[in-house]
């Protein structure tokens, strides 16, 4: 690479199609921000995407890009992963795409801890189609298909991952620029399979589903953004801590100034405190934002292709294989055994 | 005395009469019985001793179904000798039968005066009952006519094995090897290369190797010892007159795989294999596994969904995709075929058909799915279809499969079948230095200024086939999808006269797929006649010894498709020149729906879904009928747009 590349310079010449207004927007921006950050080589970058408003992302970014079919992006980019293990490949979903129709395949994927990014573009609704509720909706959704309410309950995608043996959950909301680029570039630098959930507002169909903790005026006291080391406090001035109480086994809020020793530090290798931060929900606790968990981890292509001798290379042939078994020859005139 | 008759010789390959020519053999017992390796150590041996061959492993759907019911009987039929031998033969005459229920289920099948091994240890009033059988069959009067010789096979193999101090089950379990012993001494073979193979098979386990020697070794002395040689026959079978060459033998399954690699190598590219397990398709898994130094990688998905996406995925990123399944997987594999075919990708599906409709007969064969793969897509979504014929020509038609796939950017169904994927024959094998290479479509150098689309939608004016671009290549990033895009752009495209254009399209790349294809030959028979028999698929073996035992002066012929879609250039003119088309198939008449849609073709159809392979003398019996009666219906050929 000569200069290193601008933003602006992932962006390609098809006219966005989102509703104004949509979320999508501002990801975009985090997106190709993030990759300018991180030197991202583009003819060797991949965007994979499913069916759904984000599943649009691809033809945005000057980068390759396939837009596939409903919920399995994250099997085609796992066949792209093991034809081309070098290539940055990113998962583009969302949360009827990943968590419906897709479910299977973004467990296995999480599970084998497929070298890839995944966006999953949380807007607790399915756009594209038009408002039906989806599976991260909460109850008492109104849509055209649940005209008095849904009932069902909803999914938790960060708390799906982590059941599904995820060993990168991260999460950040669609206009918070500096959470979401820096979870991002977190997500680019892990060797595995890298699950970031966007709490994705849709203007159209639900729109301030997220205001619990993302308006102006609430954010300070119902979001924590959580760093390995540091204590989880969040608040005025750090006022407020989280703490575990051991005969519940829960999390609870208490005053980090009265109480400092008593203040969780986040470890982010540790897989009970991340689903512990996972499950709080505003308004009763703030919502985990940032690198949740990151553990130790080598991508799924890399010991795929430690477990072939020749990873994919031709050391045989085929002339050769033929004859790995009982041959004989005939001759010209009679037969006989070789 | 008991002989086998070897009365008359017999112009029909249908293994009607056993002679020095041909002689059906079946071996029945339990799924936990052996007979399937068995099957196979006895095919070897005769391979060796240069007969030609056919086998039919009959097996049923559970792995182990409870000892001595009929359901859980496992089968294994060869048929060898010096003719050509195409089909596994009609009616077996010998059966060597390890318990009460492999008798009951098999008498049927054989023919006339055949001889009958039974293992009498093992009819015991319980057995039989679970057998069905209200009396003795052996008292009953049911194998009248048949030769019956009755040997202690478990209680031979224990003394046998007595010495290497196995528990009494381990010990029974070399009665497999202690039958083909007995087996190998009635048809005179040499097994020094069984015992090889049991020699390396059970290398780390001294006792069991000694144990299964020392069975084998007393299966043959008693065959030989003086009381008994009298009761046994002993056959001796002609060898083949082969061409020259270097042979082995080989099953459809493993010809497949070989195929598939070969095709790598030819295009020089790795091949991702990616399957979910399902019978009768996952021998190809299997054997593709252990071919990573061929360039292959295999990738065992989550569901059939994923396994067709994956492959898409390795496509997309210049690898050769290729996925497998049966029936039931390839339905669930439709939408993404469908994206393939919009996204211009190469990739190679696999459908080891098997009885349908659902789960249907698992391990029984059948050609049903020739419409899901003609036609059974959403939209029209035409791809080129291919169907192999035997064995050894799973490995042509896999080449073939790839090769389409890569010259015209497209997905590529390839149907073999159950029967097919389980059964050998011996290979003349071939010389990969006179296989023409295949060549990939490379992308032309992008010019300063020129539009990226101008490289990666010029398509080749007569494949109509888009350069591969995949990911990695600099200068040349772009996007693609399931959703329509513009002819020229690749830029999604809404516009109603763009989907025309690009629907004529993607039906003119298929069709001109038959530009590159062989045209259609005569297998049997004149060019012009009075019937076409018009087979695809595994009906091949039988439907030619059919044909071949016709005589001549009845101007029958036999006509077999490898491509059904395209479908050949000069078919139809083809079968113009015959009085009437008799078209067989383990389906309901699915060709004969694709000849009369493609051709405006009329046919006779001769349809069969028994889960078994059609019998060559069920096939010689219905040209006669036809033969006999006069033609109530001219064929009638008529174009179609």
């Amino acid at each position: 690479m000569s200069a290193q590349l601008q933003p602006k310079d992932f962006a390609t010449s098809q006219e966005v199609r989102w509703c104004p207004g949509c979320g999508d927007y501002a990801v975009l921006k985090s997106v190709t921000r993030a990759l300018a950050d991180v030197g991202a080589v583009p003819e060797k970058t991949v965007f994979v995407s499913g069916i759904g408003c984000s599943s649009r992302f691809p033809y945005y970014v000057e980068t390759y890009g396939f837009h596939t079919i409903h919920g399995r992006a994250p099997a085609i980019a796992t066949g792209l992963k093991l034809a081309n293990p070098e290539l940055d490949v990113w998962v583009v979903t969302g949360d009827g795409d990943g968590l419906s129709i897709g479910g299977n395949h973004l467990m296995h994927a999480l599970r084998r801890n497929v070298g890839f990014k995944i966006l999953l573009f949380n807007n607790e609704i399915y756009g594209l189609t038009k408002g039906q509720y989806s599976p991260t909706s909460r109850p008492g959704t109104r849509s055209p298909s649940t005209p008095s309410g849904s009932f069902d309950t909803p999914a938790s995608p960060g708390l799906f991952a982590l059941g599904s043996g995820a060993k990168f959950i991260a999460r950040a909301i669609d206009v918070d620029k500096n959470g979401l680029g820096s979870v991002l570039e977190a997500a680019h630098g892990f060797d595995g399979a890298a699950f970031v959930e966007i709490f994705q507002n849709c203007i159209v169909y639900n729109d301030g589903v997220f205001n619990a903790f993302t308006d102006r005026d609430k954010e300070t006291d119902a979001q924590i953004h959580v760093k390995h080391g540091e204590p989880l406090v969040f608040g005025e001035n750090g006022s407020k801590g989280l703490a575990f109480d051991a005969k519940t086994m829960t999390l609870r809020v208490i005053d980090a100034k009265a109480q400092p020793a008593d203040v969780l530090v986040h470890d982010e290798t540790n897989r009970v405190l991340a689903q512990l931060l996972l499950g709080m929900n505003a308004p009763e606790f703030p919502v985990a934002l940032g690198v949740v968990l990151r553990q130790p981890s080598v991508a799924f292509e890399k010991t795929y292709y430690a477990h072939q001798p020749t990873q994919m290379k031709r050391t045989g042939s085929v002339a050769k294989a033929l004859r790995q078994t009982s041959v004989w020859r005939v001759d010209e005139k009679k037969p006989a055994k070789k | 005395m008991m002989r086998a008759s070897r009365s008359r010789g017999c112009s029909m390959d249908d293994g009607s009469s056993m002679d020095s020519q041909s002689v059906v053999i079946r071996f029945a017992g339990d799924s936990g019985d052996g007979v399937q390796l068995m099957g196979t150590q006895f095919v070897a041996a005769a391979a060796l001793a240069g007969n030609d061959f056919a086998t039919f492993p009959d097996f049923p759907a559970e792995i182990r179904a409870p000892a001595g019911t009929t359901f859980g009987v496992s089968a294994y039929q060869i048929h060898l000798g010096a003719r050509p031998i195409t089909t596994a033969g009609d009616a077996p005459h010998v059966l060597v039968a390890f318990n009460p229920a492999a008798l009951k289920v098999n008498l049927p099948l054989l023919a006339d005066g055949a001889l009958i091994v039974l293992n009498i240890d093992s009819f015991t009033s319980r057995n039989l009952a679970k057998a069905g059988y209200e009396k003795d069959p052996r008292q009953s009067g049911v194998l009248d006519g048949y030769q019956i010789i009755e040997v202690d096979i478990t209680k031979h193999t224990l003394e046998a094995t007595a010495a290497y101090g196995l528990s009494k089950s381990d010990a029974g379990r070399c009665k497999n090897f202690w039958a083909l012993g007995l087996v190998q001494w009635m048809f005179n073979r040499d097994s020094s290369a069984i015992e090889s193979w049991i020699n390396g098979k059970f290398a780390k386990d001294a006792t069991t190797r000694d144990a299964n020697l020392a069975a084998l070794r007393a299966g043959h002395a008693y065959g030989e010892t003086a009381e008994l040689t009298a009761a046994l026959p002993h056959v001796a079978t002609d060898t083949a007159q082969f061409p020259p060459g270097e042979y082995r033998g080989v099953r459809g399954g493993e010809a497949l795989a070989l195929g598939l690699a070969a095709a790598g190598e030819l295009a020089d590219r790795a091949v991702v294999f990616c399957s979910y397990p399902i019978t009768p398709a996952s021998p190809l898994l299997h054997q593709l596994a252990r071919y990573g130094e061929l360039g292959v990688g295999v990738f065992q998905a989550e569901d059939e969904i994923a396994a067709v996406c994956a492959a898409i995925g390795a496509s997309y990123g210049g690898a050769i995709g290729v996925t497998s399944s049966s029936g039931p997987g390839i339905a669930l594999k439709t939408e993404a075929i469908g994206l393939a075919i919009n996204a211009e990708l190469p990739l190679v599906v696999v459908n080891s058909q098997r009885g349908g409709p659902s789960t249907g007969l698992p391990t029984k064969t059948e050609q049903s799915d020739l419409y899901l793969a003609v036609y059974g897509r959403n939209a029209d979504a035409p791809v080129p279809v291919l169907a192999a014929r035997s064995p050894s020509d799973c490995f042509e038609v896999a080449i073939e499969a790839v090769r389409i796939a890569l010259r015209h950017m497209t997905p590529v169904i390839l149907l073999t079948d159950g029967y097919l994927a389980n059964a050998a024959e011996p290979w003349r094998l071939p010389n990969m230095d006179e296989i023409p290479r295949i060549t990939v479509n490379k992308p032309a150098e992008r010019k300063p200024g020129q539009d990226v689309s101008a490289v990666i939608f010029d398509r080749d004016p007569e494949t109509l086939g888009r350069p591969w671009v995949s990911p990695g290549m600099p200068n040349l990033m772009y996007r693609i999808g399931g959703i329509e895009k513009d002819i020229r752009t690749g830029n999604i495209s809404y516009d109603a006269q763009n989907h025309q254009a690009m629907t004529d399209m993607r039906a003119a790349k298929v069709a001109a797929v038959a530009k590159f294809i062989p045209l259609q030959k005569v297998e049997v028979g004149p060019e012009r006649g009075s019937i076409a028999v018009v087979g695809w698929g595994s009906t091949y073996g039988a439907i030619y010894q059919a044909v071949r035992a016709i005589p001549a002066k009845e101007r029958v012929s036999h006509i077999h498709l490898r491509h059904l879609s395209p479908l050949p250039s000069n078919l139809g003119d083809l079968l113009a020149g015959f009085d009437r088309i008799l078209v067989p198939e383990m389906n309901m008449g699915q060709l004969a729906t694709l000849l009369r849609d493609k051709l405006g073709v009329e046919t006779i159809q001769f349809n069969k879904v028994t889960g078994q392979p059609f019998m060559i003398n069920e096939l010689v019996q219905k040209i006669r009928s036809l033969l006999t009666a006069k033609p109530a219906v001219r064929a009638v050929r008529g174009e179609r747009a």
